[in-house]
């Protein structure tokens, strides 16, 4: 049996919620910050799985999707590397990485 | 080298003035000197330029020229009209200037004096010159600042500077109705250039109302600038200058201003004769009121401001009434020599009496001052319209002639210039008889003394003029004028018995008077309107402002400024509980809008 777009969606679709999940719930920041690289990826899967299923009239995948997964993923290494940075900054500065002590920007 | 004379005439006072500002505060003959140079300079260039020809080519440059719709020239005219202008203003311009010398010589403020005088002469020259009426309205309106200068000269004192607020705020309205005449002008013809308006004459005369309307707004130029009624106020109180400017600019040539735009405006107003109706009428009640308002004032100068505003009015009626615009000029010819000689006369009294105004405090001037007294009685005789027949003093042969014709043209009036000349008679013996005849009434009358020779000499160079300046032989070189024909001989012995009649009053009130014998409130109060311009000014122009102040305060301020700024900040003030300051929830938000949006996009 070959998987079909929607076995892909699917796939894509849990690992979103996963990742969204993470985002929400998840206290840690560095664990949030790998929430968002899941979400990415999920959107990065359906993408791929689009390109493939629907073709071009001389049956070959619609590269679009496949470029814009390679842009996606410079750019979130380019997101990452600042995150990162940034992360590493505020744990210098208030020696934590807990989100609920990081609330000093509320009225 | 012919067509840059008349802008060297212009602008030589305008150097003087710059030089004085600068350098006039550490010497004080410098400034006089300045002052007194380019007013000589002035003076012979416009008695060389009297002799020219008329010019006929246009002598301007553009100011403003925007495509051909719109263009301002700057330029100046030569034609008998400014040619004459020019003399007068000249002639009497530096004999007032040499006076000053001995007026201003103890005073505060010489060279801001002098100053004031040069650029005073600059503007009124500007307005002789000008060959359009935008320009005529600037040197207007420069003529305005000067006479407040000079006005508000001694400006540490009260009365002084409400004076020269008060010029300059009842000038201000005449001169808005001056500017909507004019647009008004150019809105129809698409030009401000005299010698192009007087082209378009046919043009102007189709329009009908529109044309009477702009004209008489027009006049309202001279309204205020030569102080006829209803914004004479102003003129009379002009008087806390120094004397010799309320002699040069009050009575002899900036209140004239408005008759030589009148006249220089006298072809358009000749095909429109409603509008000269009114400008008769005008000019015929103020030389009316004007002269009574005179009989019971007690101030020197008061009474010869009164009696300006009278024969400014006799000039307007001029306008009204004379086929052409020799008449009124003629008589401002006249009246510029023999009132600013009584001014000086006044001046030389004033200096004398320690600064005392009040005729009531004078008297038996005539052995202490023998020259002012000779020189006053050629002034009253003058300003009277003293003669009979072919002999007479300059005025009669001026003001009888706008007699005559307004006896032609609109007989009411007449009548009434007519009966002003008898009051002019008693008003001005009246002054002449309290201050130089009678017994002195206070000690300063007591140890009067002649003035110095510097202001004399002047006196007596004016004399001269005011006598003989209106004699038919020396009338020829000036002007072209025309007596009525319709007109009964009689009227010229009505006019002498008017006068003997008024100096024969004046002799028997007041020869030997002690203290005024004849009390009249309603003209020793110039018929309340000042009063009823107090009243307005409280109460009209005061709720106004009340009106304006409550507006600002709570339309403007409050429903305008600060009901949004309030919205605003409520709405921040809400707005802000949204900053939790958890990321989480910042995510949650930012999901939920996006879930949402797209939920909206499907659901479309």
């Amino acid at each position: 049996m070959t998987p079909t777009l929607a076995d892909y969606l699917l796939v894509s679709g849990i690992l979103f919620t996963i990742g969204l999940t993470g985002v929400m719930l998840r206290r840690n920041i560095i664990i949030i910050f790998m929430g968002l690289e899941l979400m990415l990826n999920a959107s990065n899967l359906s993408l791929v799985a689009f390109s493939r299923y629907h073709l071009t009239a001389v049956g070959l995948p619609n590269y679009s999707g496949q470029v814009l997964v390679f842009f996606i993923i410079t750019v979130a290494a380019a997101e990452v590397a600042v995150g990162l940075a940034i992360i590493v900054a505020l744990y210098r500065a208030r020696q934590t990485t807990h989100v609920e002590d990081l609330n000093s920007m509320k009225f | 080298m012919a067509a840059s004379i008349p802008w060297i005439i212009l602008f030589t006072p305008l150097v003087a003035a710059g030089l004085i500002l600068l350098f006039g505060k550490y010497s004080k003959p410098l400034s006089a000197g300045l002052a007194i140079a380019a007013a000589g300079i002035c003076c012979v260039l416009s008695w060389w330029l009297f002799g020219q020809p008329e010019a006929t080519e246009p002598n301007q440059f553009y100011w403003i020229q925007i495509s051909d719709l719109f263009s301002i020239p700057i330029g100046v005219t030569i034609d008998p009209l400014s040619q004459l202008m020019l003399v007068v203003v000249n002639t009497i311009a530096p004999i007032v200037f040499v006076y000053s010398l001995g007026y201003m010589a103890r005073e505060k403020g010489y060279w801001r004096y002098f100053a004031g005088l040069s650029l005073f002469l600059f503007s009124m020259l500007g307005i002789v010159l000008a060959d359009n009426f935008v320009m005529m309205f600037i040197f207007w309106e420069l003529v305005g600042v000067s006479s407040y200068i000079l006005i508000g000269h001694y400006f540490d004192r009260d009365s002084a500077a409400k004076a020269s607020k008060q010029a300059f705020l009842v000038n201000r309205i005449g001169d808005f109705g001056f500017m909507l005449g004019i647009l008004m002008l150019w809105a129809v013809t698409g030009t401000v250039v005299f010698r192009d308006l007087f082209t378009q004459i046919p043009l102007l005369e189709s329009q009908g109302v529109y044309l009477v309307i702009a004209c008489v707004l027009v006049f309202c130029g001279t309204i205020g600038k030569s102080a006829q009624f209803p914004l004479h106020v102003w003129l009379p109180n002009s008087m806390e200058g120094p004397t010799p400017v309320s002699s040069l600019l009050h009575a002899a040539t900036m209140v004239a201003a408005g008759v030589y735009m009148l006249a220089r405006f006298f072809p358009i107003l000749d095909v429109v004769p409603p509008a000269r109706e009114v400008i008769a009428w005008v000019g015929g009640l103020t030389c009316l009121f004007a002269a009574l308002m005179a009989t019971q004032q007690d101030d020197i100068k008061r009474i010869l401001a009164y009696s300006t505003i009278s024969q400014l009015g006799y000039m307007v009626l001029g306008v009204g009434v004379a086929p052409t615009w020799d008449i009124p000029m003629f008589h401002l010819f006249t009246h510029a020599f023999f009132k600013c000689l009584l001014f000086l006369c006044a001046g030389s009294v004033i200096v004398s009496m320690h600064h005392e105004q009040n005729i009531w405090k004078m008297g038996a001037l005539k052995n202490k001052m023998p020259f002012t007294f000779i020189c006053t009685i050629f002034g009253a005789l003058a300003l009277s319209g003293a003669g009979f027949g072919p002999i007479g003093f300059s005025g009669f042969y001026s003001k009888d002639l706008i007699i005559v014709w307004a006896v032609q043209n609109a007989p009411i009036l007449g009548w009434i210039a007519a009966l002003t000349a008898g009051i002019t008679a008693f008003y001005t013996f009246r002054l002449l008889f309290v201050v130089f005849l009678g017994g002195p009434r206070s000690d300063a009358a007591k140890h009067a003394s002649e003035s110095p020779l510097v202001m004399v000499i002047p006196l007596m160079l004016l004399a001269l003029p005011a006598m003989g300046a209106g004699w038919p032989f020396i009338e020829r070189i000036f002007f072209h004028v025309v007596e009525p024909e319709h007109v009964p001989h009689f009227v010229h012995y009505v006019l002498f018995a008017l006068f003997l009649g008024g100096l024969g009053l004046a002799w028997a009130f007041y020869a030997r008077a002690e203290k005024d014998p004849v009390s009249i409130p309603l003209f020793a109060h110039r018929f309340y309107i000042d009063n009823v311009y107090d009243w307005m000014v409280k109460n009209i122009q005061g709720g106004l402002a009340n009106l304006s102040n409550w507006a600002d305060r709570w339309v403007v301020d409050l429903l305008v400024v600060q009901t949004p700024s309030k919205i605003t900040w409520v709405c921040g003030y809400v707005l802000r509980f949204l900053q939790l300051g958890n990321i989480q929830a910042y995510a949650f938000f930012f999901a939920a809008g996006v879930v949402g949006l797209i939920y909206l996009l499907i659901a479309r």
